[in-house]
């Protein structure tokens, strides 16, 4: 894995990548959302400050899932009408990026998975039944969502979104997926849920009190 | 630290409870679930506020009567489930309507910042210690089936939030519905919460007030439990399978014991004998007494029995055994009556020509019969025979034995279904009443 460093065009701070493969990444001093270009960095944006958080998880958090090391490098934070979630970015010791979801402490792992025929947003329904990886899934939540910000490291751009549409899916064997309406081109993730005892977590957040 | 901790390497951040206060009555707001809340209920007002609005929104506000309904576990207490450490946050009262009675229940968010959210709800002294399913349970017929298991169908009904206090980790009002089905295999029940956009399912443990009294730490005695719940584990009926393999296993046994005892047992008479009373006789005193005879084995019963050829007649045997040796006595007296006939309603009889009797407990020896009968003064002849047994099978003996064993399985077996009928009478399923009395 090579560490690539930069200079953030904004405010000239270090900048330096933990994935050689991430796209897009976050000043951790002025908080600009830098998209890597051949050249260069770029600005595209600013993040406003991120709502008070909850998620035990942090950037910097390492664990261990499927017997792999993994550290957590950057994260998208959703909110919906009953309340918010965590995307937390995470890359394993082998190079492969995937996702650590945190929605009220119930956790999941899932990779990005490529499938065709993806229903639209308009298609889904609670209770529809799809087979991907010769794996069934039903659908048990459509959540209307929104961006609400971004930090560290991401795989993608993603900066200028508002309004995002999410579809969960469950099995009768712990799988999980999760179709991703926020581009054109619906997106589908496929993982399990995960214990959090399970993860082996270090350099958690810590709570006050607990 | 605290149990279900992790390691940690971060110095704790600052805490983030604000000094907040209600837009509404001004009174005092505590967070206590950190940036977990998503609402948060002014105790004073019963104004629901936006727990994420630094000016704390008023999002919903309902009408209660002040201690409408108070918490048996008061927000704030922390206690240990399943080595876990949880803060009670959030409660809330829940009712459905059944046949135009309101049913309520009363739920407890639990809180830690490393774990998913658990619940425990309460209804009638009846707990229950619930967390959200990863899984998806498959449904069938009245039935589902999660991790292997099968549960059968309870009941569906509209579930209806009418009191809130404290913090939710999602967006709480009063007045808003799910429907609610309920699959129970105790001790534990599977729930679906159906709403327009989303099925949660969740998976609930039979839990005793007096267990999280102690978890809780909380003073005073839980309330009793009132009745018999849905998922409740019946007393017995982890039994009924139970008595009735240790009443096979004791009945078994017992056939073994009879066949022994029957193999055991000597076939032969020790002592039999035939006499005649010829007509006229006996004259005066007229007691005789028998050869000697041995009596073997263990000390054990002795059977003797009489056998005559009475036609509507009878005849009185007095008797004695007597030890040869020790002269120790056993009197005892017998009747043999035969009687037959017609009348209007056809034939009858009553008694018959053979009597026996058992003389327990009699210790190996030489013995012998002292033998007066006793007849009708203008009786036909009569012969008569006597027969003495050692050690015969007393097949009384086993049939109380039998029924001691009975009894139990079968009081045991009533108790189980007595419990489950009440289970199910709640349901959507109730068991078809017996006779006409009320359950």
């Amino acid at each position: 894995m090579t560490q690539p460093l930069s200079n953030c065009p904004n405010c000239g701070a270090k900048i330096v990548f933990q994935w050689s493969s991430s796209v897009q990444t976050v000043c951790q001093y002025c908080k600009s959302i830098l998209v890597r270009t051949d050249v260069d960095l770029k600005k595209v944006g600013q993040v406003a400050d991120l709502p008070p958080d909850s998620s035990p998880i942090q950037l910097n958090t390492e664990g261990i899932y499927r017997k792999k090391a993994f550290v957590v490098i950057g994260r998208i934070l959703y909110e919906y009408d009953e309340g918010g979630w965590n995307e937390w970015h995470i890359t394993m010791n082998d190079g492969t990026s995937a996702w650590l979801s945190d929605a009220q402490n119930e956790f999941a792992v899932s990779f990005a998975a490529d499938a065709s025929g993806l229903p639209a947003a308009t298609q889904i329904k609670v209770g529809q039944q799809y087979t991907w990886n010769n794996q069934r899934y039903t659908l048990t939540v459509i959540t209307p969502a929104h961006y609400r910000g971004v930090e560290g490291e991401l795989p993608f751009q993603y900066w200028d979104k508002t309004d995002v549409t999410f579809a969960d899916l469950r099995t009768e064997t712990g799988k999980f997926a999760t179709l991703d309406f926020s581009d054109e081109q619906p997106a589908l993730y496929l993982g399990e849920f995960v214990e959090f005892d399970d993860l082996r977590l270090k350099n958690l957040r810590r709570f006050e009190g607990w | 630290m605290s149990a279900g901790t992790p390691p940690l390497s971060n110095p704790p951040p600052k805490p983030q409870v604000k000094a907040l206060n209600c837009p509404q009555c001004g009174s005092a707001i505590v967070l206590r679930a950190l940036g977990h809340a998503e609402t948060v209920v002014c105790e004073s007002c019963h104004s629901i506020l936006d727990a994420k609005d630094p000016n704390l929104q008023i999002l919903q506000k309902f009408e209660a009567a002040t201690g409408e309904a108070r918490p048996l576990i008061p927000l704030g207490s922390r206690g240990k489930l399943r080595g876990v450490d949880y803060e009670v946050i959030g409660f809330q009262r829940r009712s459905i309507t059944v046949e135009g009675i309101r049913y309520s229940w009363h739920e407890y968010v639990l809180f830690n910042p490393y774990k998913a959210i658990r619940y425990l709800t309460e209804y009638n002294g009846h707990w229950n210690d619930i967390s959200v399913c990863k899984e998806l349970p498959q449904t069938g017929f009245a039935s589902a089936n999660y991790l292997g298991e099968a549960y059968k169908h309870f009941q569906t009904s509209d579930a209806n939030t009418n009191f809130v206090l404290g913090e939710f980790p999602w967006q709480v009002r009063v007045g808003e519905h799910a429907t609610v089905t309920e699959y129970v295999k105790p001790p534990r029940v599977l729930a679906s919460e159906k709403t327009a956009n989303e099925v949660t399912w969740s998976l609930g443990e039979y839990t005793y007030g007096a267990d999280i009294w102690k978890s809780f730490n909380l003073p005073g005695k839980p309330p009793e439990a009132v009745g018999v719940y849905e998922n409740q584990p019946s007393p017995v009926s982890e039994n009924v399978k139970g008595i009735w393999g240790a009443f096979l296993a004791f009945a078994i046994l017992l056939l073994v014991f009879m066949a022994g005892f029957d193999l055991a047992s000597p076939k032969g008479a020790a002592f039999e004998s035939s006499y005649q009373l010829n007509v006229g006789e006996p004259k005066g005193e007229a007691s005789f007494v028998t050869d000697v005879f041995n009596l073997e084995g263990r000390t054990s019963n002795v059977e003797v029995t009489t056998t005559a050829n009475v036609d509507n007649s009878w005849i009185y045997l007095n008797y004695a055994l007597i030890n040869n040796d020790t002269e120790q006595a056993w009197d005892f007296g017998r009747e043999v009556s035969y009687y037959h006939g017609y009348d209007s309603d056809g034939s009858w009889t009553e008694g018959g020509q053979k009597n026996s009797v058992i003389l327990p407990s009699i210790p190996a020896g030489h013995y012998y019969l002292r033998i007066e009968p006793e007849v009708d003064p203008k009786h036909p002849p009569i012969a008569y025979t006597i027969e003495v047994k050692r050690d015969v099978p007393v097949l009384g003996f086993f049939g109380i034995a039998f029924f001691a064993l009975l009894l139990p399985a079968i009081a045991i077996t009533w108790r189980s279904i007595t419990f489950e009928r009440m289970r199910w009478a709640e349901s959507d399923h109730p068991p078809i009443k017996i006779g006409n009395s009320e359950e």
